[in-house]
C-alpha cells in the first residue's frame, strides 16, 4: 500500500530542549531533553504509530512536526507528491501557511479543545475563512458534508459543544481537522479518552476516511493493542528517543528491543489463552533533565550488561522477516543491514 | 454459594438513587453480588454504569443527596455479621469498619492524597486510629508498609510530601495506606487507569501478593477488559445500574452470555491479533440516566432485541456460578 521511495514527511535529528529556569535572575539552569534526536521517514499513506509511556516526548514530537512548540534543532522537510522538498522549521511565521494546510492534529481531550463560546459552525469556520472559503453558504456546505462524513447530523453545526457526548466530540475533533484537506493528520491519543465501545466507533471512523481520502496518519497512544489494530509502522520511544521501529506485527513477533518486550508484556489482554508472564520493571521512568548515561534504559534494563552504561546504542538496522526493523540495543544478536 | 465461611462481603439487591433537582437518579438498581476471600472480583462497565457507586455504598462515602433506597449489605467480620447499609453513615461503627476492615484505594492518587501533610503521616493516621501501637511502632510500620510496597529509600521518603512522589509511587503510597491494618476487603476504584502500563503492571504483582499473603478480599472496579482478563477470579458485568452477567473470569471471557458482554469483548482490539481482528463498535451510546429505556436497559443498542425485551429481564442461572440478565441469552449461549 505504501510505496518505500514515497516519503512525505522526513525527520532529520530533532530535537525539542525546553530550558529549565530558576533563581532571581531565571537563569537557564538546565534542560529538559523532551525529544532528544529522532531520525525518522513518514510514508505517503501509513499509519505511522509512535508509542510509549508518558513523558518519553511523543507529544512533543507530534507538535513539534506542526511547530506548535519550535524543534531547538534537527529538520522537518515537507515532501509534496511532485517531490519538492520544504524544511519546515526554517519557514517564517507567514511561509508556514500554505503547509499548515497540509499538516493537522487531532487532540487527546475532546472536552478541552472545542472553544465553549463558538458553534460547531463557529468552530470549524474558522480554517475555512483564512484559507479563503468566502461565502457564509459555502462554508456551511462544506462543513455540513464534513459532519456526514463523521457519522454525524448536518444541523449540529449550530449547536454548542457541551451539548455533545465524549465520543461525538471527538468527531468534531476529527471534522475540524478534516477541514480544509490536510495530507498528513497527527492524533494525538485521539481516543484515549473515550469508553471502549466509543473508541472502537473513532478508530473505524479514523480507518474509513483514511481511505476516502488518502490520509496519512501519526498516530501517538500510549495503548499497544491500538497501535497493533490501527498501524502500520511503530516506533517506541523512550526518555526522547527511538528505540525500535518496525512493521507493526514484526513488534510482537520478533521483538528486538528489552523495552518494547518488557511495555508488550505488560499490557493485559482480554484473552485467557494468552497469558503471558509479565515483565515487571523495576521504578520509574528517569528525568529528562538528567538521564541516565549510556543506554537511557539501562537503570530499568533486566538484560543490562557494563557496556550499556557507557555507550549510547546507535539506532540499527535490522532484518526480521525481509522487512526493515530498526533498534537500538547493544544486545541484538542479528547482522545488521545496510 | 451460601457457604458464609468463604464470603467476606454480600450485597444483596441494592438500590442506591440520587435526587437532584426533583429528579432521581437511579444509578444504582438493584445489585447482588459476594466477594469471597483471597479471591479477586471484577466489576466492569462503561463510565456511569454504576459502578463507582457500588464501591462507595459499601464504604458509606456517598454524597448527601443519595440515598440507599432498598437491600442488603452484609459484612463477615470472623463470626460477626455486620449489616453496613444499616449503621449510620459517619457513626463510630461504621468509622471502625471503614479504614480497618474495609479498605479502598481511589483511582486518582493525585486528588486522593493531601497535599499539605506528609505520606507518612497519612499512612500514620490510619494506624493511629484503628491500632494500639505507640508512636514509634507506628514510625517504624509505616516505614516497613511503604518497604513493601517498593518504594525506595522509606526511611527518607516517610517525611516528602506528595508533590515529590511520582504518579506510580502514589498509587503504591496510597495501597500502603489501605493496607496499613490488614483490610479484610480490598475496594479499589479503577486504581490503574492514570498510570503507564509498566506501572500498572508492578500495581498488579502487589495487588497479587496481598491476595495471596494475606487471604484479602479484592472487589476491583475497571473498564479494561485486559485487566480483567489478567487478575479477575469472578467477573460482574454492569449496564446502567444493573449486574447483566456474574460469573468465573473464565464463564464470562470464554462464554459470555449477554449481549454486552459480547459487545464489549468484540470491541476492544487485542494485543497479538495483528491487524486483522474485526473489531465491532457497539452502536449508539448509553442512555442518559434520567429518561431510561423501558424494560432491558440495552435492548436500543442490542442487535438481538425485540419486543420481549420491553419487559426487565430476570437473573437466569445457566450454571451453577454463571448468571445472566437477558431474555434472549439462548440465541447467544455458545457452550
Amino acid at each position: 500500500m505504501t510505496d518505500k521511495n514515497d516519503i512525505v514527511l522526513q525527520l532529520r535529528d530533532v530535537e525539542v530542549h525546553f530550558p529549565v529556569k530558576a533563581g532571581v535572575f531565571k537563569r537557564t539552569v538546565a534542560h529538559v531533553k523532551a525529544v532528544d534526536g529522532v531520525d525518522v521517514d513518514i510514508y505517503r499513506g501509513e499509519v505511522l504509530g509512535l508509542a510509549g509511556e508518558s513523558g518519553c516526548g511523543k507529544t512533543t514530537l507530534g507538535k513539534a512536526i506542526l511547530r506548535l512548540v519550535e524543534p531547538t534543532k534537527g529538520e522537518v522537510s515537507y515532501i509534496s507528491p511532485e517531490k519538492d522538498m520544504t524544511e519546515l522549521t526554517s519557514l517564517s511565521k507567514k511561509e508556514m501557511d500554505p503547509f499548515r494546510k497540509k499538516l493537522q492534529i487531532v487532540f487527546q481531550d475532546p472536552h478541552s479543545s472545542l472553544n465553549p463560546a463558538f458553534t460547531i459552525f463557529g468552530s470549524l469556520e474558522e480554517p475555512l475563512k483564512k484559507y479563503g472559503v468566502k461565502s457564509r453558504n459555502e462554508r456551511r456546505k462544506i462543513i455540513g458534508d464534513l459532519l456526514e462524513a463523521v457519522n454525524m447530523r448536518r444541523e449540529y453545526m449550530d449547536r454548542y459543544p457541551h451539548e455533545f457526548s465524549g465520543g461525538q466530540r471527538q468527531r468534531i475533533g476529527i471534522a475540524r481537522a478534516l477541514c480544509i484537506g490536510p495530507e498528513i493528520i497527527v492524533c494525538d491519543e485521539a481516543v484515549s479518552a473515550l469508553d471502549v465501545s466509543i473508541q472502537a466507533q473513532v478508530l473505524q471512523l479514523l480507518m474509513k476516511l483514511r481511505k476516502e481520502r488518502n490520509l496519512t496518519y501519526l498516530f501517538i497512544t500510549h495503548d499497544l493493542s491500538v497501535t497493533e489494530y490501527l498501524c502500520d509502522r511503530i516506533a517506541v520511544m523512550y526518555l526522547g528517543r527511538i528505540v525500535e521501529l518496525c512493521r507493526s506485527e514484526d513488534l510482537y513477533q520478533n521483538t528486538l528491543h528489552p523495552y518494547s518486550e518488557a511495555l508488550i508484556s505488560a499490557i493485559p489482554v482480554a484473552d485467557l489463552d494468552k497469558k503471558t508472564k509479565r515483565i515487571v520493571l523495576e521504578g520509574d521512568v528517569p528525568s529528562p533533565v538528567n538521564p541516565p548515561s549510556g543506554c537511557p534504559f539501562h537503570p530499568r534494563c533486566p538484560k543490562a550488561q557494563d557496556i550499556c552504561k557507557s555507550k549510547v546504542p546507535p539506532l540499527k538496522k535490522y532484518t526480521t522477516n525481509g522487512n526493515e526493523h530498526y533498534a537500538s540495543c547493544h544486545l541484538i544478536d542479528l547482522p545488521e543491514v545496510n | 454459594m451460601e457457604n458464609n465461611k468463604n464470603i467476606a462481603l454480600s450485597v444483596k439487591d441494592l438500590k442506591t438513587y440520587f435526587y437532584t433537582n426533583n429528579r432521581c437518579n437511579k444509578a444504582v438498581n438493584g445489585v447482588s453480588f459476594d466477594i469471597e476471600k483471597g479471591k479477586t472480583l471484577c466489576v466492569v462497565g462503561e463510565s456511569g454504569c454504576g459502578k463507582s457507586v457500588t464501591a462507595s455504598t459499601i464504604m458509606q462515602l456517598l454524597p448527601t443527596l443519595s440515598r440507599i433506597e432498598e437491600g442488603e449489605i452484609t459484612f463477615y467480620k470472623d463470626d460477626e455479621k455486620i449489616n453496613i447499609e444499616k449503621l449510620e453513615r459517619n457513626g463510630q461503627k461504621m468509622r471502625e469498619i471503614r479504614g480497618s476492615d474495609i479498605a479502598m484505594i481511589f483511582q486518582d492518587p493525585m486528588t486522593a492524597l493531601n497535599p499539605v501533610f506528609t505520606v507518612g503521616f497519612q499512612i500514620a493516621e490510619n494506624l493511629k486510629y484503628h491500632t494500639n501501637m505507640n508512636k514509634k511502632e507506628i514510625r517504624e510500620k509505616t516505614i516497613s508498609l511503604l518497604d513493601d510496597m517498593g518504594i525506595p529509600l522509606p526511611e527518607q521518603r516517610v517525611d516528602e510530601y506528595p508533590h515529590s512522589y511520582s504518579g506510580g509511587m502514589r498509587q503504591r503510597a496510597m495501597i500502603a495506606m489501605a493496607m496499613a491494618c490488614n483490610p479484610k476487603i480490598l475496594i479499589a476504584d479503577e486504581p490503574t487507569t492514570a498510570l503507564d502500563v509498566t506501572i500498572q503492571a508492578q500495581i498488579f504483582e502487589l495487588m497479587d501478593n496481598l491476595k495471596k499473603n494475606y487471604n484479602t478480599a479484592i472487589m476491583l472496579i475497571t473498564h479494561d477488559m485486559g485487566v480483567v482478563a489478567e487478575l479477575a477470579d469472578n467477573v460482574a458485568v454492569m449496564y446502567m445500574g444493573n449486574i447483566v452477567e456474574s460469573g468465573t473470569a473464565d464463564d464470562v471471557l470464554r462464554r459470555p452470555t449477554h449481549p454486552y458482554t459480547k459487545a464489549l469483548l468484540d470491541s476492544v482490539p487485542v494485543l497479538g491479533r495483528g491487524r486483522n481482528q474485526d473489531i465491532q463498535p457497539i452502536k449508539g451510546s448509553t442512555p442518559d440516566p434520567y429518561d431510561r429505556p423501558v424494560g432491558c436497559q440495552f435492548a436500543p443498542r442490542c442487535s438481538f432485541a425485540d419486543k420481549t425485551c420491553e419487559v426487565m429481564p430476570e437473573i437466569t442461572n445457566i450454571s451453577s456460578s454463571h448468571d445472566v440478565r437477558c431474555h434472549k441469552y439462548k440465541e447467544i449461549f455458545q457452550y
